[in-house]
């Protein structure tokens, strides 16, 4: 598994630690497409290589600064190149939903792999019954793509809605967390396919939330993080249980996943 | 126009109340509009009145030494705003304020303890759904506590 070289086509900075890079084939070689859900080890040369979902397609990555890779990868200026593998693991299941309400639930930077589905959904809109968008984040200062978000929310076809945790008093939004959106999110629960996307545990608020409407467990779909690092279902660092995340995830619904992430210790 | 009793019937922590409970909360409320900006309580007052949100948003704010106001939770249309015209010492803990045109229905809390003392399965029911009210804020808060969205991924 040779890292093909793609160079950064543009850099866009989304919040105070999180960039949103643009890639592009740096010679005749191409990695194959990907599907909204699934990821790409990203190799900073000289540093290392870091799972990083695919936040549009093509090939757009938004990565937020957290360790030695993931900021130089951050620190990547137009023209440099990179090392990408992929595409990896399972996708979101768009064309399951057909058909039914869905809704997409997230919060800080798990909007970045949410956001292909978002795409997919608007540009195929015909094919999807109610379109709910709940998103939240620290600060309004901290939320991805702001003005992508105004755009969607312009529409007359999609629900918006946007739930930060402290702001100033000149926000006229919500302040609150975003599981308290989802009681009054106009879905059919019978109906509905949801997919969350966000750290572990307000994923599983947003599940408790979602069956406290009715949605069942098999219609709610999550991506989970673990520390990657083949991609490629050899090393076992990314398992939980007899998962492999890399390979078999990330993206799982609900009840294939629930009994394992209620073992403390896996 | 509505009535204040069918008014009541909307709200969700009065719904399934009976008549009779829903007449004697009437007698205590009275509609009333607020535009942007308006207050609708002010931190550490007399805590006479509180709140069934029917349409707009209000800001929860307190004000921080060198940053300002803070808004700490949006209510909306459905909620209810202030419990603490049921505890001693009755006084508000933060300011309320519409973010926009805000209608309500206003509750005179003095009143309402009165008549809940008077009739104690008025009271019990009162506060079985305000404490369902407070438990979910209460929940809510500690998520918030969390940080959830702060947590570093691991990928």
């Amino acid at each position: 598994m040779v890292p093909v070289s793609y160079r950064v086509a543009s850099r866009r900075r989304e919040t105070h630690d999180s960039w949103t890079l643009e890639l592009e084939p740096a010679g005749d070689a191409a990695v194959e497409p990907f599907a909204p859900g699934q990821f790409a080890m990203l190799y900073s040369f000289g540093k290392g290589e870091v799972p990083i979902s695919v936040s549009a397609l093509p090939l757009v990555h938004t990565i937020r600064a957290v360790g030695v890779v993931s900021a130089a990868l951050c620190d990547a200026r137009k023209g440099d190149v990179l090392g990408v593998r992929g595409p990896f693991g399972t996708s979101w299941p768009v064309e399951a939903a057909e058909g039914a309400d869905v809704v997409v639930l997230t919060g800080g930077i798990g909007l970045a792999p949410l956001r292909p589905v978002v795409h997919h959904l608007l540009a195929n809109r015909e094919r999807y019954g109610r379109v709910i968008v709940l998103y939240g984040g620290r600060s309004p200062e901290e939320l991805l793509y702001a003005a992508e978000l105004e755009r969607w929310r312009g529409r007359f076809d999609v629900e918006v809605h946007v739930a930060v945790d402290q702001a100033a008093a000149g926000w006229h939004g919500r302040v609150g967390v975003v599981t308290t959106l989802v009681p009054r999110a106009d879905f059919d629960p019978d109906h509905t396919v949801a997919m969350i996307c966000g750290p572990e545990v307000m994923m599983r608020f947003a599940v408790a939330a979602l069956q406290e409407r009715g949605v069942p467990a098999e219609a709610i779909f999550v991506s989970l993080e673990r520390s990657m690092k083949c991609a490629i279902r050899l090393c076992g660092h990314c398992q939980l249980g007899p998962e492999f995340i890399c390979h078999d995830g990330p993206v799982f619904s609900w009840d294939r996943v629930e009994p394992l992430l209620r073992v403390r210790e896996l | 126009m509505q009535t204040i009793d069918e008014l009541l019937a909307d709200i969700d922590v009065f719904q399934g109340l009976s008549d009779e409970h829903l007449d004697l909360i009437a007698g205590c409320a009275l509609n009333r509009s607020f535009a942007a900006g308006d207050r609708l309580l002010t931190e550490n007052e007399q805590a006479n009145t509180f709140f069934a949100i029917r349409h707009g948003t209000v800001a929860l704010e307190t004000y921080v030494p060198q940053r300002g106001g803070v808004t700490i939770e949006t209510l909306h249309g459905g909620d209810v705003l202030g419990w603490s015209w049921l505890f001693p010492p009755y006084r508000t803990m933060f300011d309320a304020r519409a973010l926009g045109v805000v209608r309500t229905i206003s509750f005179d809390g003095a009143c309402l303890r009165q008549k809940c003392d008077e009739d104690p399965p008025l009271g019990y029911e009162l506060m079985k759904r305000f404490a369902e009210v407070m438990v979910e804020r209460l929940q809510a808060t500690r998520l918030r506590l969390l940080d959830v969205y702060g947590q570093v991924p691991g990928r």
